[in-house]
């Protein structure tokens, strides 16, 4: 069993897989509390395609995959910001058109490469066992980035998240948390496309937090279950590739989405069985939990 | 139940919010058109009107969340710019996200969100004040449920405790009573004589007539322009409201067994049918 457990840690490729899967599961668990608390994850998912152009470019010019795609993070997050100002096509719609021309264009880019097949596979699945320590570092950056601005505005972000018609009213510059935001979540993004490829990137946002609002009813709690549950399934997702010969990216999906059905069913208060069987212990012992009677 | 406005201190004062011919237009739309009010701290002033007649969008201008096409408002003869702490806005319940993880306490919180140094949590005296601004609105036993495990009166309550923590000199509030229980009303009237006791200038939109002729000091009868201003007796004319409720207005006479002299009911009939106001 130990051998099982250790015998990919020995080859260097895999060690660094595992700290950036490690790496993508606290980041995109901590910011995905927000897109999921916000009901963005189509946002997350625009973003997405519209940094994958970018990506592109890096790759076909020869430079550093990561930095392409920060470069284009941050243009396309600005970019969401203006197309949202407009008022007659609500803003999925804008995001939508544009964001999914972004990839098309990306795909236009990529098939003039002679290896576009094989590319294409690897930039829609990831490829975890490329990462490079040059990589790591630069995740760790970015990550640590994302961490600390989440952390120092953590109040101002919970508030715009929760009422932002007071949000507004206590003089926080909405426009500005928007555009703060849009930045991590795209940073956050950039860093797992490498780990888990494009289409599964939304996963890694989404499925860990909805699994830890499974958990908790609140907000530092939830967003420590949401690292600890991104890192874990990525972790297991691994194994589960290393041993299987699946891709690396649909292991670890695979798992968190397990981890999320098994949430979702019997997470102790709020899971659908569990929430059944204590309705029917309350109907019998009435004076017990009485303050979740409305759960 | 609230006592004579003639027994409130009375000027010279100086208005805490003044405002002078404001115009709001929403695209093409006119909103609001030359308002000009003087708000007094310590005083009641209810803003009635039908929907769309502006009383949100005027509180929302006091509260410097608009900026009005012409017109000025200010605070003290300051520009309202900047002057967020001053001025305490209470949004109507549907605003928030009622599904968020967060406690009521924590949510009564963010009433000090700006003025907490934010490299460290809230400490124990910042927690003790919440829970006294709860145990105010009567919610003490629920800090620590989940916000949307409450019923709407006291979801209410917990955006009032919000406001008390944040101790502004104004509290702006857009429909405090709408959906909200007697107990809680009488419970919030009850506030907002204690507050306005302490020099806070309360004003709130709403559409309830009775409401608005019980708890306030004066009355602002808006539709898009304002139609009178003034203490409820002389503001609360059928003129006025016809002229404020327009078309809407249905005025009955109840029957004599009423010992209330000329009672009338208005039906605003824009309005959701739990809305109903009745006044007396």
């Amino acid at each position: 069993m130990i051998d099982w457990l250790l015998d990919p840690w020995q080859l260097t490729f895999m060690q660094h897989a595992f700290l950036a899967i490690i790496l993508v599961g606290v980041i995109c668990g901590v910011t995905g509390v927000f897109v999921t608390l916000r009901g963005l994850a189509f946002l997350g998912d625009a973003l997405t395609h519209a940094i994958f152009p970018g990506v592109v470019i890096a790759f076909i010019s020869g430079g550093n995959f990561l930095l392409g795609a920060l470069v284009a993070a941050v243009i396309v997050s600005f970019g969401i910001g203006a197309v949202s100002q407009s008022g007659r096509i609500s803003n999925d719609t804008a995001i939508g058109v544009l964001f999914v021309g972004a990839f098309a264009l990306g795909i236009a880019m990529l098939s003039t490469q002679r290896s576009y097949t094989r590319d294409l596979n690897s930039f829609l699945l990831g490829s975890i066992l490329g990462v490079s320590q040059e990589d790591l570092i630069l995740m760790a950056i970015v990550g640590a980035v994302v961490l600390g601005i989440v952390f120092w505005f953590r109040r101002e972000l919970t508030t715009v998240s929760f009422d932002r018609t007071f949000a507004k009213a206590s003089g926080l510059n909405l426009w500005f948390y928007d555009q703060l935001f849009l930045l991590i979540l795209a940073f956050a993004i950039v860093i797992s496309l490498q780990t888990v490829g494009n289409i599964l990137v939304l996963a890694m946002l989404v499925t860990p937090a909805a699994t830890a609002r499974m958990l908790t009813d609140r907000m530092a709690p939830m967003m420590a279950y949401s690292a600890l549950i991104g890192a874990g399934s990525g972790i297991i997702g691994l194994y589960l590739s290393y041993y299987q010969g699946i891709p690396s990216g649909a292991g670890v999906v695979l798992v968190s989405t397990a981890l999320f059905l098994l949430a979702f069913l019997f997470a102790p208060r709020a899971g659908v069985i569990t929430s059944r069987i204590r309705g029917l212990i309350h109907r019998q012992h009435p004076e017990r939990d009485l303050l979740y009677a409305r759960d | 139940m609230n006592p004579d406005p003639s027994s409130t201190p009375v000027s010279p004062r100086v208005p805490l919010i003044s405002t002078r011919h404001l115009t709001v237009h929403y695209d093409q739309r006119m909103a609001l058109e030359d308002v000009s009010i003087d708000i007094f701290g310590g005083e009641t002033l209810s803003v009635l009107g039908p929907n769309g007649a502006g009383k949100s969008t005027l509180l929302k201008v006091i509260a410097g969340m608009l900026t009005p096409s012409h017109g000025t408002a200010t605070i003290a003869g300051a520009p309202l710019k900047g002057a967020h702490r001053r001025i305490t806005y209470v949004p109507q319940r549907s605003g928030a996200d009622w599904t968020f993880p967060i406690s009521v306490q924590e949510a009564v919180l963010l009433g000090i969100n700006r003025i907490t140094p934010r490299w460290r949590p809230f400490n124990r005296t910042e927690k003790q004040r919440a829970l006294a601004a709860l145990e105010e609105v009567g919610m003490q036993h629920l800090a620590k449920v989940q916000i949307g495990a409450l019923s709407g009166g006291q979801q209410q309550r917990v955006f009032l405790a919000r406001a008390l923590l944040q101790c502004g000199d104004v509290l702006l509030l857009d429909e405090p009573f709408t959906g909200v229980d007697v107990p809680t009303q009488e419970m919030f009237v009850r506030l907002f004589d204690e507050l306005r006791s302490r020099g806070t200038a309360i004003v709130y939109a709403t559409h309830d007539l009775a409401q608005a002729q019980q708890t306030s000091d004066r009355v602002l009868l808006v539709n898009r322009r304002i139609v009178a201003a003034g203490t409820t007796k002389d503001v609360m004319t059928r003129e006025h409201l016809q002229a404020t409720f327009g078309g809407q207005i249905v005025v009955l006479t109840e029957p004599a067994a009423t010992p209330t002299p000329d009672p009338v009911v208005v039906l605003d009939r824009d309005a959701a049918a739990d809305r109903e106001v009745i006044a007396r």
